[in-house]
């Protein structure tokens, strides 16, 4: 179907952007208030539109809008255009609706920042460019939108560029990024080359008669995009530095919705790696990694950030895992995705309200018994928190548990190794996130002495608040009568019932158990005894591995750093003597040739004439030759 | 003997009817308007006229006809879409032209005489550039139609004498632009004599003057060919002197220097769209079929012009000079269209004239802004750190080079992309080449005026930026925004252009 409203969602955020961004300091009065209505405008405009998808059969539901021919020489054309269909319409609720609550947020939480309307402008900018990317119909589309998130990522980390390390650690993001972004952009090339198509559709019908070999490569290459977007290992390491960006932003876009375009990206390329089952083991591998990978590190965090940074990299490894099990994983790892964006953003948000009460600390060792002085955010970070372990009927209860389910039933050896892996990551993950609650909230106070806690305003607390009612809800409402399975069907190709190796109640019950486990520890280490507000030097091995994020960035920098920094110092110095050699010979050359032929130029018009006559002759002399 | 009036199709022939009345009118305005009120009645009626003129190109848009002036002249795509593109690239160069600041107030006095300061000091202003403006525009329009050889140099005269005239009437260092106005005359009159040489040789070989009855000889390939050749190379000659190709450019560094800038900006651009239009008329339809015979020699002209106008380019140190060598490339770059000799090569040759033609009305018209109490400054040392001063002119005037020189989301990108792939389908590979080659080199010099506005130091001499009078600033305004709409968006005029664009015979 042809629809000629979709640009509106994509128009309003980016509109805000550009007349934030425009009017200047003008807007500073206003600027952060037109910025989230337009974001609110853009999510009634998505709920409008999904009142129109539920009133459509099934293969009526997708509808495309055509914006412009972008270009068109010869046989080389370009079309920019929109598609909304299940999958899409999901992302586009998620994106607005939680970008819409950490707006609001926001208005509080910069409320003393000289520069909020930037930050604004710089928020509606991601939500136009997250919207493009989930909205486009075409690799290349996607492409723009995912460039667009990853400069309003690169300029919402580094809004505080004033502190250097701030600075550098939006570098660091960008930089992996570009990594990935190259096997995107690979990935396309391939399939520009292979398939003469870029469309999803085009795409899609022209996977029959590529090759296996072809199709691996785009997997492969679309897979090395998602890790550098979604922070799956080996491209990770930028996502704890990015949490130097305000706490909002770590919530909007690195835990709720950019980093989870790899998700996206793999689920909307199924018919891809449905065909490449090479690709499709990389990704599970991929994920299984990077959710234990995530884990270890989070048990080691004493940055509140960084150990809920920790966190969301392990939970999107367990997205990443159920996308890369086929159909039966995609319609799980987006369910697990949308209750992800609801309990992370909150604890996300949480975090950034405790931070606010407690002068911007982020050390948990400087926290404690903060709950008798915040019991909203306590309540609210607490249901995140039993989301994210999973315990029934909070939200991730059903989403992780499908996934578990899924890895188990995978079949064979396989099935065993991923189940272990995803019931080992729950317990690991209850453990530090109960850490992270009894730390924060329980035990006794290890406040520095300028610290005075409070609960936040209003402004603050209601997004949480909605958040949190997400957190409880989302996961039955969205299981219930296998609602987002059936929602999402249409769009993948189903292979049949698969075999079943455990039932959901064992899976239960054993995920259940493990996470009992998992918090029996963390309370036994952490509530019976004194916690010191400095980290204990004494520790084993393991602790001060984990403690620095599991050696990645000693592992960038000497596998990638330095040969790097070697290899451009050899280039630079190529660069210097040959190219720049060659082209200031060029020049010279050129400046002396052009030199001397101005030398023609007299003045003289009877020079200008014998000029004009020697061509003529010229010109008959060749005649001559040419004909005889 | 009976004498049959000729059938005029007026409705056809109504946008150069319309010109020439507009010019009539504006010679009679300036005898009989009073001093007080004539500029601005001159600039109402040329403005008026071309725009009129304008509509009525977008009505006959779909029109063909062979016969709209007893077979002389025809209407097509092609000649409406270059009809349309000199009366927009006139339209805004009238209005850089507008400020008559740049003119004499008496060209017929001598400089420096006591006649001249007396009008200067009275300021009795004659207007006669706006006629002349109109008549040379109606000579452009005439040309890219013409279907007769006569036609064809009645046209060519029509469009270059007011030119003349045109290049004398600067009002500062006016012995300059009037040794420039002479040197256009002379090696103008030269040109055209090969022109008319050229005419009676083709005519020699056909027994005709009409493109029909040569094209017919062509194909039927009966005739002497010696004769064909040497009247083709003669009639070329006439042709590429118009559009200042190697070796037949010699006067262009001259006049562009010599003339007042607004009257260059119009020159380069407009004179450009009208010869390159009557050039691919006749290669594409007359010439056609003996391909292999001029292919080579046009690609070797086409091959040095690239290269010789992006060499000397580099060794200029004045703006106007070193935009007319960008020119002389430019001229190059777009013989590589006509060479092509295939649909897209029509279609990209007349986007690229048309985005072209903007970008340097534009371009002079920010060459006029940069004054001291001498009048204009075109030394490039002087140009340093003008980005610092006024940087929204320098940005301008550095997107404009930057189209120039071909950078991606520039008309330039599109129109050379277009025109190069044009070009390489048909096989000219070594002009394709040398196309790029030379747009690589022309990027240096381009770049180094944008260093220099840029990253160099500002010497304190005097030199300042007028600020640009509401016309010149539309003007600017205009050609800036097609200039990136076209690098950006360019589908619906490339569609537009191929859709219409194709010559009938």
């Amino acid at each position: 179907m042809i629809s000629n409203s979709l640009v509106y969602l994509i128009a309003l955020p980016l509109a805000g952007a550009a007349i934030l961004l425009l009017a200047g300091r003008r807007s500073d009065k206003w600027g952060h208030l037109l910025a989230t209505a337009l974001s609110a405008s853009s999510f009634f405009v998505g709920l409008y539109q999904l009142s129109l998808m539920l009133g459509r059969s099934n293969e009526q539901r997708p509808i495309s809008q055509k914006l412009f021919e972008w270009i068109s020489v010869g046989s080389f054309k370009i079309d920019a255009g929109l598609m909304l269909d299940q999958l899409s319409i999901c992302f586009v609720l998620l994106i607005t609706g939680v970008g819409t609550l950490i707006h609001v947020y926001s208005i509080s939480y910069m409320s003393h920042d000289p520069d909020r309307r930037r930050f604004f402008a710089f928020l509606n900018l991601f939500i136009a460019a997250m919207l493009l990317l989930v909205l486009g119909d075409s690799y290349l589309n996607l492409y723009v939108g995912w460039e667009g998130v990853g400069l309003a990522s690169y300029l919402l980390i580094g809004f505080w560029n004033q502190k250097p390390a701030y600075a550098t650690a939006s570098k660091k993001a960008f930089v992996m990024n570009r990594v990935g972004d190259m096997g995107l952009s690979f990935a396309i090339m391939i399939a520009f080359a292979t398939m003469g198509t870029v469309s999803f559709t085009g795409v899609k019908a022209a996977v029959e008669h590529t090759s296996t070999a072809a199709l691996t490569g785009i997997g492969i290459m679309l897979l090395v995009a998602a890790t550098g977007k979604s922070a799956q290992f080996p491209l990770q390491a930028w996502l704890g530095d990015a949490m130097a960006g305000p706490t909002p932003v770590s919530a909007l876009i690195h835990a709720a919705t950019m980093v989870t375009a790899g998700v996206y990206l793999i689920t909307r390329s199924n018919f891809i790696f449905d065909a490449a089952p090479t690709a499709q083991l990389l990704v599970v591998i991929v994920g299984a990694v990077t959710l234990m990978f995530g884990a270890l590190i989070g048990t080691a965090k004493d940055d509140i950030k960084k150990a809920l940074a920790a966190s969301t990299m392990s939970q999107i490894g367990y997205m990443i895992l159920g996308a890369g099990l086929g159909p039966v994983g995609y319609a799980f790892a987006i369910m697990h995705l949308l209750t992800h964006g609801f309990f992370k953003a909150g604890m996300f948000l949480g975090a950034g309200s405790v931070m606010h009460g407690m002068n911007d600390e982020v050390n948990m060792r400087k926290y404690g018994a903060l709950r008798k002085f915040m019991p909203i955010t306590f309540a609210t970070f607490g249901l995140g928190y039993l989301a994210i372990l999973g315990v029934p009927p909070f939200a991730g209860f059903y989403s992780k548990d499908m996934i578990i389910e899924t890895a188990f039933n995978s079949g064979g050896i396989k099935g065993i190794i991923l189940g272990s892996v995803t019931l080992l990551g729950a317990s690991i993950t209850a453990f530090y996130m109960t850490r992270v609650m009894i730390l924060t909230f329980t035990g006794k106070s290890r406040w520095d002495d300028q610290a005075h806690p409070h609960e936040s305003p209003w402004l603050m607390w209601l997004p949480m608040a909605i958040l949190a009612i997400g957190s409880v809800t989302s996961g039955y409402l969205l299981s219930h009568g296998n609602a987002l399975v059936n929602w999402l069907s249409p769009l993948f190709e189903n292979h049949g019932e698969h075999e079943e190796l455990l039932s959901p109640i064992v899976v239960s019950g054993l995920a259940l158990t493990m996470v009992a486990i998992g918090v029996a520890i963390a309370f036994l280490k952490y509530s019976r005894n004194q916690v010191s507000d400095v980290a204990p030097e004494n520790v084993s091995i393991f602790t001060r591995i984990a403690r620095q994020d599991l050696l990645q960035d000693r592992f960038n920098e000497s596998v990638f750093m330095r040969p790097g920094q070697v290899l451009t110092k050899i280039l630079v110095r190529t660069d210097d003597s040959v190219i720049d050699g060659a082209v200031r010979t060029v020049g010279r050359a050129a400046m002396g040739s052009g030199a001397s032929l101005r030398g023609v130029q007299s003045g003289f018009v009877r020079s200008y004439a014998a000029l004009i006559l020697v061509g003529a002759v010229a010109l008959i002399a060749a005649i001559w030759v040419v004909t005889q | 003997m009976v004498f049959t009036a000729p059938v005029l199709n007026y409705t056809l022939l109504s946008p150069i009817l319309i010109l020439l009345g507009g010019a009539l009118i504006g010679v009679l305005v300036e005898a009989f308007v009073s001093k007080g009120l004539r500029a601005i009645t001159q600039l109402s009626v040329t403005l008026g006229t071309l725009i009129l003129s304008l509509v009525q190109v977008w009505k006959i848009r779909n029109e063909q006809s062979l016969t709209a002036a007893a077979g002389s002249v025809v209407i097509d795509g092609p000649a409406v879409l270059l009809q349309a593109s000199i009366l927009i690239i006139a339209i805004i160069s009238v209005f850089v032209i507008a400020d008559t600041d740049h003119f004499t107030a008496l060209a017929a006095s001598l400089p420096g005489s006591d006649e001249e300061r007396h009008a200067v000091q009275s300021g009795n202003q004659v207007t006669e550039v706006y006629p002349l403006t109109l008549f040379a525009i109606s000579g452009m329009m005439l040309f890219p139609i013409s279907s007769d050889l006569i036609t064809l140099f009645v046209a060519l005269e029509m469009l270059s004498l007011p030119l003349y005239l045109m290049a004398g009437l600067s009002r500062r260092r006016r012995l300059a632009s009037q040794e420039a106005a002479l040197k256009y005359f002379l090696l103008g009159a030269f040109s055209s004599a090969f022109f008319l040489f050229g005419m009676a040789y083709l005519y020699g070989y056909s027994a005709s003057v009409t493109f029909a009855g040569i094209r017919e000889s062509v194909v039927g390939g009966s005739g002497n060919d010696v004769l064909l050749l040497i009247g083709m190379a003669f009639v070329s000659i006439g042709l590429l002197f118009k559009v200042g190709a190697v070796p037949f450019h010699a006067w262009s560094p001259d006049v562009y220097q010599g003339a007042p800038t607004p009257i260059t900006g119009f020159m380069a651009a407009a004179t450009k769209v009208a010869a390159f239009g009557a050039m691919l008329r006749i290669y594409y339809t007359v010439f056609a079929n003996a391909q292999w015979s001029w292919t080579p020699l046009l690609s070797a002209i086409a091959i040095i012009t690239m290269l010789f106008g992006s060499l000397v380019a580099i060794a200029q140190r004045d703006v106007k000079r070193m935009l007319a060598y960008s020119s002389i490339a430019h001229a190059g770059f777009l013989l590589a269209g006509v060479i092509a000799l295939n649909k897209a090569g029509l279609d990209a040759s007349i986007f690229y004239l048309f985005a072209y033609g903007v970008a340097t009305v534009g371009a002079f018209a920010i060459v006029t802004l940069v004054r001291d109490a001498g009048g204009e400054v075109t030394d490039l040392n002087r140009w340093k750190g003008l980005g610092k001063r006024s940087p929204w002119i320098a940005t301008t005037f550095a997107g404009f080079l930057l189209a120039f020189a071909g950078i991606p989301l520039t008309s330039g990108f599109i129109g050379k992309f277009s025109i190069f792939s044009a070009a390489y389908e048909s096989g000219a590979k070594s002009v394709v080449i040398a196309g790029v080659l030379s747009s690589a080199i022309a990027a240096f010099f381009y770049i180094r005026v944008i260093v220099l506005m840029f990253f160099t130091d500002s010497v304190q001499d005097g030199t300042s930026v007028e600020i640009p009078s509401a016309l010149t600033r539309i003007t600017i305004i205009f050609s800036t925004v097609v200039t990136f709409a076209l690098g950006i968006y360019p589908a619906p005029l490339l569609s537009f252009i191929t859709n219409l664009a194709t010559f009938i015979r």
